[in-house]
Parts: C-alpha cells; structure tokens; sequence
C-alpha cells in the first residue's frame, strides 16, 4: 500500500510530507523531485525505480504524490489521490501552493484520517467536515458523545450522511451535464461521437430522505434481450452511480435509489454513444496555397431548435507553426490570431438556434528551411447549450421519502457542452 | 458547507532549534487557549515538512502531549511520528500518557493539569488516534506497551476504534512478525472478519491481506463461509472497504462451479460503482472466478458486462486512463470478446496525454479486424503526421502490422506506407522500412514492386533496426534489384564501424547476393571482403561463428549452401501477439496493480512481493489447468539484478521446461534466441515458432481454446510490436553494474 505521501510545488519543494510506513526516509522525496519534476519530459504518471514506484497526478502547478514499496493497486492510488484533492477543493475553495501552506496543519490531520498506514479510509467530505475542522475543539467527555455520532456515522452503512440534517425548506437540485467528445474527419464523416454524462445533485433535504430517480434510459447490455422499447428511450451504454446508490436494486429492477449526501454530489455517470446529437456543424475549408499562405473558410451551424442557443462558443482554428500575421473577418463574434499558441481563437458569444456564422482568414508564413508538412491540428470547439441534452436524455421523475412526510421541491436543468474534445479536422 | 481558509502559510520559514524552544518555554506560562504553543508547533511542522531536523525538541514538544486542545495534540503526535523512533531512549517519557495506568478513572474527565490517558479517553475518536499513533512508532517498548491497549481496542464497542485497531495489527506486524503472532493479534483479527461492522471487516482483511503477503507472514486463505460474509460485508463497506473484499477474493478457491457463478453474480452489481478502482478490482475477482466456472451464458454474460465498464473507465481521469488502458490491453487477450466492437472508443484525442495515446495505439491494433481496417488505418495515418516522434513511429509501425494482421487490408496499409515513405521524416521512412520487411515476409511476391521507392531513401536510414532490414531487403531480393552490387557495395564501405545488428544482415545480404550472382566478378570480391573481415577483424564471436560457417559451406558445396541461405522462410503470422494463456492467466490475477501496468508479474521487479497463481480445484476450467503456471517464490538477490532487452526473467521458468519436455513433443526446432541480433541467423525468426492457430487473432471468438504453449510463457509480451518495446513502461532496475542496491544508497 501507500508508504508516503507529497505534494510538491513547480519548483520540487515539499509542501506536504507524510510517511505512513518506516520503509522509506524522508529523502525518496529528492528521488522525484530529481525523476519527474524537473525532468521536463515525464511520459507517464507511474514512475518505478527498483522496487520503488512513484505515482503523480497533476492539479494546478502541484503534484500530488504518492510513494509505494508494493505491488500497490493503481486504480485506488490514483482514485485516492483525485479524492484528496477533492476533499482540499471542499475545505479550502481551490488546491494550490498558497492554498495548501495555508493550511498545511489541517492537511495533516486529513490525510492521517483519510489514509491510515497507507490504506485509504472514510473519506466522505460531508463526515469528515463534522470531525476535522479548524474550530478549536477541546477533549472532553461532552465531546464524546458527539464523537460516538460521528464514528458510527464513519463507520455506518451510510457514511455519507448525517442523520440530523435539518432544512426549512425542502429543495433539490439535478443538473444533467453532458458533455459531447466528437472527432470527425477532414471528409465531414463522423469518425466518434459520444456523449459523457454527469447527474449531479444538490440535495437540501431534512432528515433520512429515501429518494426515487428515473429517467428515459435503456441500458443497451441488458439482461432481457432488448425488447421494442418506448421509440424515446435512449440508450445508454454504460452508467456509474454514487456509492450512495444501491447496486443491486438498479441490478435487478433497474431503479435509481438512494439516500443522498447531504448538499452537491454527483449521483450518476453515463455513456452514450447512440443517436448522439451534434449541437454544432462545424464546416472547415482550409487551403495552403503555395508554401506562403494558408486560406480558411469555416462554417459554425447551430443544429438545434431556435428557441435554444449555444453561448461561450470558442474555436480554436490552428495554423502553421511558420505563421506571421493572420487576417481574420468574421461576421460574428471576434477572432484573434494567437502565436503563442500557433491558434486564431474565434469567439462567439451567442448561436441562436439555427443560425450559420461565417469565418473567413488567410494565414501569412514565412519561408523556412525545415522540410516538415503542417501536422494540421484538429480546431477545436467549446461550447455550452442550456437545456439540451445530445443524448436526448431526460429525467422522468425524482420522487422524495421521508418519514416526517414534507413537501420538496425539486429542479432539473439540463447543460450539454463540449471543452477540449469536440474536434474537427480539416 | 463552507470553505475554511487557513493563514498558514507564514509559518514556512526555516527555524533556529533554539528559538522553538525558547518559545515553548515561553508558552509554558500565560497560555490559557494554548494559542502560543499551537503558534510555535505550527512553525515546527512546517520545518519538518521543509526536511529541517527538528529531532532535537523532542523532550520539549512532547511537554506538550497534555494538551486538550485537539489540534495541538495532533501535532504533537505528528512530531512523535517522525522522530519517535530516533529517539527510544526518550520513548518512554510520552508512552504514560497514551496509555492508562489504571481503568477507574474511566469516566473521569480530563485533569488538564495531569497527562492524558488517550487510550482509554471516553472519547472514541481520541482512544483511535491514540493507538493509531502509537502503532506508527515500531520500536519495541512502544509496541510492548501497546500492546494490552490493542488487544482491548480490538474488542473496542465503537466501531471507529475497532477498525483502527485492525489496520494497528498491520502496522504491529510489520514491526515484528513473531511477537505479534505470539501475542495472538492475528487470530484477533481473523475474529473481526464476522464482525457486524462492514468497515471493520473491511480493515480487518485489508491487514490480514497485508500479512499474507508477506514471505514471512501467515497464510491468509478464506472459505467458502468467510467468503460468503465477506461478500454481504460488500453492500455496506465504505468504496475502498470494497477494494479490499473484492481483491481478497482471490484468496478463496471455488470447489464447485456453482459457488464461483453465485460469487460473481454478487460481484457484478459492483461494475456499476463510481469509483475505478471498485470496478477494476470487480474485474480482477470476476475474471479470476470465470476461471472456475462452467456455464458458458454466464461467462458470456459477465464478458458483456465487463466492457461499458471498462470504456467508461476512459472519461475519468488520465492517470486512471492510464491504468484502465494497460489492463484492457492484457484483458482482450484472454477475453477477446470483451471490447469487439467498441475499438472507436480507443481513438485517440489530439490533447491526450503521450501515455494515454500509447497505450490506446496498442488496443486499436488488437481490436483491429477486417470490418473495422478502414477506420483503424484512416486514424494511424492521422496519428502519422503528429510531433511525438515516439507516437509516430509506433503509429507506422502499427499500419504494418495492421497490415500483416489483416489481410484485405493490406494493400491499402502498403499505399499508405508508400505515402509517408515520400514525406522523407527520417524517422517516419525508417520506421516505414522496417514493418515492409515483414509485410514482405507474410505476403511473398505481392508488394516487391515497391523496392525501388525503398531503394531511394537508403540515405536516409541512419538506425541500426532500419539498416538492418533495408540490408536484408536487398539481400533477399538481391536477384530483383539491378544495381544491388553497388547499394551492397556502398553499405559495407563503414563495415567495422556499423553495430552488430546491421554487420550481421550486412555479411547474409552479401552471401545471398553471392549465390543469386556467383558469376559476377565484384559480387565475389565484396563477398570476400566481407567474410574476411566478419572472421579476422571482428571481435564478436556470433559474428565471427557465422562468417566462418559461410565460409565454409561456400567452399564445400556452393549449390547446398544456396539451399541452406534461400531456404523458404516460415510465413509471419501475428498469432504471436497473443500472450500464452497460463500466463496470461496468472498476470491477471494481478488486474489494477503495477504489475498490469507493466505486464510483468511484481514478483519479478518488486522485493518481496507476492506472487500469485491460480490454485487447482475441482473446479477449475481444464484448459486453464492445461496451461496451469505454478508459481515458486523467487528469491530475489539482494541486490537487483539488471537483464538486457526486453525479456523480463522470468523465475518459473526452469521449474517448467522438464514436465513441458515430457508431455509435448518438441517444437520444430527453430531458433529460440533471445537476443535480437542473432534474429536473422539463417533468416529464421525466433517468433515464429509459437503459433498454431487460425490465421486470425480470435479463434472461434472463444478463449476456452487451448493455445499451443510456447517454450517461454513471457516471449511474447512485445511481441505485437514486433519486439519495439522502447516506449513500453518499464520499471527501470536499480543497481546494476553499480555496487550498491539503488534501494539501500537513496531510502
């Protein structure tokens, strides 16, 4: 398992340093400083020497590092490493190096909490707020019998609620957040399209809650062979649920049910990668004339109904790395050639429904020596549709019990958005 | 909830010893929040994180161990943590105040003034740091004296307590194995498997899993009924409570095919659970169980289910991508049915990391077939033109492969090749080169008209892998290309000077070409130039032993010697890109761990290590008892050993060969070398001796055939990439030629 734990900053210095186990000195941590972090092409976040491997993850300028002397499980040390950040994000609003000198001390206690003798532990955010705080808290027996609640809770078959939760008002929150990953040819053919989805949920409800979720899916590996199914249902080739949600109901009856965290989860992940609905048509025509110039001509069509628009719309369109200057006239939106990043970024703020927007530029090079054709970059859209899914997935229904028996209130919104992966290439 | 913001930050700043304990001592008076000394212990762990020793305030800050005031305390421990055990002289100063000297002030409240009795506060989470902390400082006073405390914890009613307690018998082990069994701790433990608690259970077989493991530690094996308790355990367990069930699975060996299906009926709802590592390690139980199970719709079933997981596993995080795609990677080749159809989910984004594009490469390969060529090779030509250089090559390499592998697709494969030839990247044309001198191999008098294209670009071939296989190229077709005497010719010229690999290809081509052109004065004055040089100037002895066997046979019998040289070679096949299956087998008992990441089994590049093997039972499929790799307990050396190329060692190896003699008739005998540049002796290839099966990848799209075992069950790990492991994950060896183990000189 985990023997030690880092977090380092840009410049190899340790912000955090815990040994979990007697196998290792405090100097293995000059090991990666010297292996990874100022070798400037590290090609693999698992580095071993000897019998000693390294595990990092990235998260703004930090590295996030876990040391292991054992045929350690990868999945659950990366898994582990992607926690902690989430829970430091809970505690302290963003993980960076001023963030985590901050609160160095309070990191210590986490870390010792969530991970013992390098095996993760209780790490639900929700539970772990109500025993490591920054309050000032004394020993004593009145203490004590709050911590009975507290460790029967960490150790409970609900460990990631509270049983004495209490709201005025009762109100929840799903927000179905897709998000579209596309890669289509330079022939306009749609080589992979396919949406991930997250559900996520902010519940704001009092006491026990016993909640019900359906939506419009049919999980396309099913154990009936698929029947002829409601023309609506779509299909979803795979879904991933929160630890709250019973598995082997959703197994055998396919209900979504659960008793949710107290505040913001995300209850459910999903595929699909039938029927997908592109939002945006992205039309590129690009030419090199000569060794001197290149000409763009592209076209961003809005494929959905007009009452919806798409808004944030950015387009990364790449140019040669020989580029000088770049003339760009765009009836929408405005775009600028960026050189640093060898892109003119055209962004627009609004598509309405239906609406085409036009780009048209002419790259100027300059002549080099290196024989090397233009590798041609994919462009690159992000983009965001309020209350359109792409899969065309909708929630059915999200049902609340409770013993007490209150009124809830419950809201859907729906986002579809694309960022880093809608790609087009020309 | 709100966001706390903490000020700490100032608090980074090295530290005179002299002045903390200056401080402290200030704080012994007027502190009534204990505010100074949570000031000073702040800077005092901020030099500890920034590597200060700070050992020598040991007896000053353990002054402060009395403190209630929790965060105080926690730094307190913390401080013992890391210098508790430099310090065992001092130990015993702080172990009082863990422990209770008495149980009737069990109820007192704290004496503020007095030390602390953590061990036995009535509060739980104060009695769990307590041990916990204790049992982080492995000298022998402190474990002797935590000793009564554990056994009471472990029996604990809190459940928080309890759990803690069973991770402490893991830590207490580690310190001393002996003591621990004699005090009876592991039987503690193996109590708390039937505990009420899932979370207990869950620690309770994570640290009996550890001890296990150990070479030195108990057997730790479950039955049919603690694997059942185990299994209800699973509902109610925290995400990494059910890591640590699902992977102690493995520990249960199913006598009945009806126990395993029932088992994995249990364990497949949990393919669904949000966290990676639940559903690798469901993966890693339900294709160990498969391995005992009879009923095909089952095994057919769970085949189904495994793979939405599994793609879904690619929208998590790269690191996690990472892991999922080298296990996918061995998983296809025992399961080939698992991700049939999904290879488009395995093309790679533009922004994905360089390992993530790697590892997708290799999949796309293998899940590469006639209904999918097209789209496969319209995204390696994609990934041709990209700027890694490492991606790139293995992006050609991969058109040529794809090339061999499937059939109908290979003319299209060769246009493309012939395309990147013309963009003369020097990298791109050599990599070019090498895959045609397969595709030559698989598909004899179809693609030779391209020869002349590659006869252009002979400059640019400046790598020893690329040189060599232009060299036999024109070798074997020496009698088709006009003016080969001179490329021949001009290649020889730095003779002495070129690596081993191409002086070898260099002295066939020139004996080949001797025999296609006996009569030509120059070709026989090259060739004996050539074999005086392989046998007077050379120092390498396989070089030198070849050119006097050519030699030789030149001068005995020119006619039997051109039989010999221009005998018909054995046709590549990609059969051997399959791992064998005992191998596979036992390398996926190890799913999710470093050892998939690498395909090596850990014991093989991790001291100490568990290996693990699939245990024989009445149960067990007999095409996987066929194939059956029992596992020995290598004893590493001491010092790590470095083995050149590619080849891991392998350990069971020597322990196989005598009973595989026995019972199977010998391969025709081709050359097993394992070294790469003693590949072309007599142009016969080490990997072509394995196969067996149908041309195609999946032999009845079943994985229940037996597959013909070759001699070395590990061959044929690189062997899709036709032996191009330089971008492979490796773990790098430490030591080697160097004195010291790299473990012992650095930790």
């Amino acid at each position: 398992m985990i023997s030690a734990f880092f977090i380092f900053n840009q410049k190899g210095e340790v912000l955090i340093s815990r040994l979990y186990r007697t196998d290792f000195k405090r100097s293995i941590a000059d090991v990666f400083r010297i292996q990874v972090v100022s070798n400037s092409d590290v090609r693999s976040p698992i580095i071993t020497l000897g019998s000693t491997s390294f595990f990092h993850v990235r998260v703004n300028n930090l590295y996030v590092v876990c040391v292991t002397k054992t045929n350690a499980n990868a999945a659950l040390v990366f898994e582990f490493c992607y926690r902690f950040i989430s829970i430091a994000k809970s505690y302290f609003g963003k993980v960076d190096e001023e963030s985590v000198k901050n609160n160095f001390v309070l990191i210590y206690e986490l870390i010792d909490e969530i991970s013992d003798f390098g095996y993760p532990q209780n790490s639900e955010i929700d539970t772990l707020k109500s025993y490591i705080t920054t309050e000032s808290v004394i020993s004593s027996a009145i203490v004590a019998e709050e911590s009975s609640k507290i460790t029967s809770q960490a150790t409970g078959a609900t460990s990631w609620r509270r049983g004495d939760v209490k709201y005025k008002k009762n109100e929840a929150f799903v927000d179905v957040v897709e998000t579209v990953n596309l890669s289509m040819s330079a022939k306009g053919t749609v080589l992979r399209a396919d949406v991930d989805g997250h559900i996520q949920m902010r519940a704001y409800l009092s006491g026990t809650p016993e909640c019900k979720f359906g939506l419009n899916d049919k999980l396309v590996i099913d154990k009936n062979s698929q029947g002829s199914g409601a023309s609506d249902a779509v299909e979803l080739d795979d879904c991933r649920f929160h630890q709250c949600v019973r598995l082997n109901e959703f197994d055998t009856s396919r209900t979504i049910s659960f008793i949710p965290p107290d505040g913001e989860f995300e209850l459910m992940r999903y595929r699909s990668t039938s029927n997908v609905k592109l939002p945006l048509r992205v039309i590129p025509t690009v030419h090199e004339i000569g060794t001197s110039q290149v000409s763009y001509n592209v076209a961003v069509k809005a494929n959905f109904g007009n009452k919806l628009s798409a808004t944030n719309v950015i387009l990364r369109i790449p140019t040669p790395l020989n580029t000088t200057s770049v003339d760009c006239k765009v009836a929408n939106g405005k775009a600028k050639y960026v050189p640093a990043e060898n892109v003119v970024i055209w962004k627009i703020p609004r598509i309405q429904g239906g609406q085409e927007c036009t780009f048209s530029a002419t790259a100027d090079l300059t002549s080099t020596t290196t024989r090397q054709v233009w590798a041609r970059p994919p462009i690159d859209v992000d983009f965001e549709v309020l209350m359109l899914t792409a899969s065309g997935l909708i929630v059915r229904f999200l049902k609340v019990f409770e013993k007490s028996n209150y009124q809830s209130i419950k809201w859907v919104r729906y986002l579809t958005k694309a960022s880093g992966s809608y790609q087009i290439r020309f | 909830m709100s966001t706390q913001q903490g000020q700490d930050a100032k608090f980074f700043q090295r530290g005179k010893i002299e002045e903390f304990r200056a401080e402290l001592q200030a704080a012994e008076a007027k502190d009534k929040k204990y505010q100074k000394r949570k000031t000073v212990l702040k800077k005092i762990v901020a030099n500890i994180t920034m590597g200060n020793d700070m050992s020598p305030l040991f007896h000053d800050v353990i002054q402060c161990i009395g403190t209630p005031l929790l965060e105080v305390k926690k730094m307190v421990y913390l401080f013992l943590i890391s210098y508790g055990r430099s310090k065992p002289d001092q130990i015993h100063l702080v172990i009082p105040s863990f422990l209770q000297v008495s149980s009737s002030n069990f109820s007192r409240m704290s004496d503020h003034s007095n030390v602390l009795k953590d061990c036995n506060d009535p509060n739980p989470l104060i009695r769990a740091l307590a041990i916990r902390t204790m049992s982080y400082i492995p000298i022998p006073v402190v474990t002797e004296s935590l000793s009564d405390q554990l056994r009471h914890c472990l029996k604990d009613r809190d459940p928080y307590v309890r759990k803690t307690a069973a991770i402490c018998v893991a830590k207490v082990y580690t310190a001393d194995p002996r003591k621990a069994e004699r005090k009876g701790f592991v039987e503690l433990l193996r109590d708390m498997l039937i505990d009420d608690n899932a979370t207990v259970v869950a620690n309770a077989v994570a640290a009996l899993s550890e001890i296990g493991d150990r070479q030195d530690g108990v057997i730790f094996k479950l039955n049919l009924t603690i694997a059942n308790r185990l299994l209800a355990a699973l509902g109610e367990s925290s995400e990494w409570g059910q890591i640590y069930i699902l992977d102690s699975l493995l520990r249960y060996v199913p006598e009945h095919h009806s126990d395993a299906e029932m088992m994995a009926e249990r364990v497949i709802v949990q393919l669904q659970h949000a966290n990676s590592a639940v559903v690798l390690t469901s993966i890693k139980a339900l294709l160990y169980l498969m391995n005992y199970m009879e009923n095909r719709r089952l095994i057919d079933y769970i085949c189904r289910k495994m793979g939405p997981p599994l793609v879904t596993l690619l929208s998590s995080g790269p690191e996690v991508q990472y892991v999922a795609l080298r296990n996918i990677l061995l998983i296809i080749q025992r399961r080939p049915t698992v991700l049939k159809n999904d290879v488009k989910a395995f093309f790679c984004k533009y922004n994905d990391p360089i390992y993530v594009k790697l590892a997708k490469l290799e999949i796309m390969y293998r899940l590469a077939r006639e209904e999918n060529a097209r789209e496969v090779l319209a995204e390696l030509e994609e990934y041709a033109s990209e700027v890694d250089v490492d991606f790139v090559r293995k992006a050609v390499r991969s058109i040529g492969r794809l090339a061999i592998k499937v059939e109908p697709a290979a003319d299209k494969c060769i246009e493309s090749l012939l395309k990147l030839i013309e963009t003369k990247v020097t990298y791109v044309v050599q990599e070019a080169v090498i895959v045609t001198k397969d595709i030559f191999r698989r598909y004899p008098g179809k693609y030779e008209g391209i020869i002349p294209t590659l006869c252009e670009n002979l400059d640019a071939l400046d790598e020893p892998e690329a040189k060599a296989a232009m060299v036999w190229i024109l070798g074997q077709f020496a009698d088709r290309i006009e003016n080969v005497d001179e490329l021949l010719d001009d290649l020889v010229y730095n003779f002495l000077d070129e690596p081993a690999e191409v002086q070898l290809a260099l002295l066939t081509a020139v004996v080949k070409l001797f025999i296609y052109k006996a009569q030509s004065e120059v070709t026989k004055a090259l060739v004996h130039k050539v074999l005086k040089w392989a046998t007077e100037d050379i120092d390498n002895p396989d070089l030198r032993d070849r050119g006097f066997m050519y030699w030789r046979m030149l001068a005995m019998n020119p006619s039997v010697a051109a039989e010999i040289v221009l005998a018909e070679k054995p046709a590549i096949t990609t059969d051997s890109d399959r791992m064998d299956r005992g191998a596979l087998d036992q390398l996926l008992l190890h799913t999710g761990t470093l050892g998939s990441i690498y395909h090596k089994n850990p014991e093989t590049f991790i001291r100490n290590a568990a290996g693990r093997e699939l245990v024989d039972s009445p149960a067990l499929n007999a095409n996987s008892r066929a194939v059956l790799v029992s596992l020995t307990r290598p004893q590493l050396p001491s010092t790590a050993i470095s083995v050149q190329g590619p080849g891991p060692i392998e350990p069971t190896r020597p322990s196989l060969q005598p009973d595989e003699a026995a019972n199977k008739t010998p391969q025709p005998i081709l050359v097993e070398s394992t070294r790469s540049d003693e590949r072309d002796l007599l142009d016969v290839e080490g990997d072509d001796g394995a196969g067996g099966d149908s041309g195609d990848g999946y032999p009845d799209g079943d994985d229940d055939v037996a597959v013909v075992k070759a001699a070395d069950p590990y061959a044929e790990l690189g062997g899709a990439f036709g032996g191009y492991t330089t971008d492979a994950p490796q773990p790098v060896k430490g030591g080697g030629s160097r004195s010291g183990d790299l473990d012992d000189l650095l930790f």
